[in-house]
């Protein structure tokens, strides 16, 4: 087991796990509405695939925010 | 610098008491000009607390006129300003909280063909839409302009925002483009507790007070979210990324851009 942080909280992971992976495993619902930092890098989305996630890593999850509520388009 | 007159010292001794605060800092607050887009939900408190705290002029930013169903949140707007256009409802509340406000409306679309000439006469913009189009359009304006701005946006229970400064983390170095348009959530999708927008909205307004006053540290580098159901704040430490479409050091855009904009399907009109 691997002990990695989650925004901010720590969660035990089976390596070896693939960003894509975690991503799954985290319940994003939409992944497009979703940026994510790796050890507080960008990680662009084309390489979450290959991106292999190490004991002690920092994963943010960012979400796009918005959509229909403050101006009604 | 402005002479504060008595009645001024009167209206403002809750900022003068402040020790960060002051005459001195009162004065930059009258001294200073805000943008606002949006005349909505975070427009709402935004504009009312720059307002009351003397911000010397306010820009609002609107094409839309009041309909029943902003009325839950957007609280700069009452029942009698049905079908009126949110600019000037915002305008009527500002000036009849203070008169000491210069208010310049803009009923209209921000769009590529106005945006830079709009945000040029202000010192600081704060970004109250709720659409990806014009939040990205306002990012790259102000990233081009080298202009400061409060980020916000809002869904559902949550709430998130950041301020940039030249030279810190955009909009595009943590989201680089809008999301697909098919995975936005639509309006019928994308209710909002109305409370929600005044927590980030004044958290938007403190920012700007705090970015006049330079009392604090501001969102910069950091991306501030909130869950008001458990009522968490998180905030995650973010960087100016090298590789930003916009801010980088080999930035691919060079111009404005209008994306498209996902329809919503409550509008009834
Ligand atoms: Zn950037």
């Amino acid at each position: 087991m691997a002990k990695i942080t989650v925004n901010g909280e720590v969660q035990e992971v089976q390596l070896p796990l693939t960003l894509t992976e975690l991503i799954k495993q985290n319940n994003v619902e939409q992944p497009e509405m979703v940026s994510v930092q790796v050890n507080e890098e960008f990680a662009d989305r084309t390489e979450w695939d290959g991106i292999q996630i190490k004991d002690g890593d920092s994963v943010d999850f960012l979400y796009f925010m918005g959509g229909g509520s403050a101006i009604d388009n | 610098m402005i002479d504060l007159t008595e009645e001024q010292i009167h209206r403002y001794s809750r900022h003068i008491l402040l020790k960060d605060v002051g005459v001195e800092g009162q004065e930059k607050i009258m001294n200073a000009r805000v943008l606002v887009v949006g005349a909505g939900g975070l427009g709402a408190p935004v504009s009312l607390y720059l307002a009351a705290a003397g911000i010397g002029r306010i820009g609002i930013v609107d094409a839309d006129v009041v309909d029943l169903s902003n009325l839950q949140r957007q609280v700069i707007h009452f029942t009698k300003d049905i079908g009126v256009a949110k600019v000037k409802s915002a305008k009527e509340k500002i000036q009849a909280i203070n008169p000491d406000v210069k208010v310049d409306t803009y009923y209209e679309f921000l769009d590529s063909s106005n945006a830079l000439d709009i945000i040029k006469e202000y010192d600081f913009i704060v970004d109250g839409t709720d659409n990806f189009p014009v939040k990205f359009l306002i990012n790259d304006a102000c990233v081009m302009a080298g202009k400061p701005f409060s980020h916000g946006g809002i869904l559902r229970f949550n709430g998130q925002t950041f301020t940039h400064l030249p030279g810190t983390a955009c909009y595009r170095c943590m989201f680089q483009g809008p999301p697909p348009a098919g995975v936005v959530p639509t309006c019928s999708q994308a209710g909002v507790l109305g409370a929600i927008a005044g927590m980030l909205g004044t958290i938007q307004a403190a920012e700007t007070l705090k970015y006049f006053t330079g009392v604090g540290e501001l969102l910069t580098n950091r991306l501030l979210t909130f869950d008001a159901k458990t009522m968490q704040f998180l905030t995650v430490n973010v960087k100016h990324r090298d590789s930003c479409e916009i801010c980088g050091s080999n930035p691919s855009i060079d111009h404005l851009i209008d994306y498209e904009q996902p329809a919503c399907e409550l509008k009834k009109h």
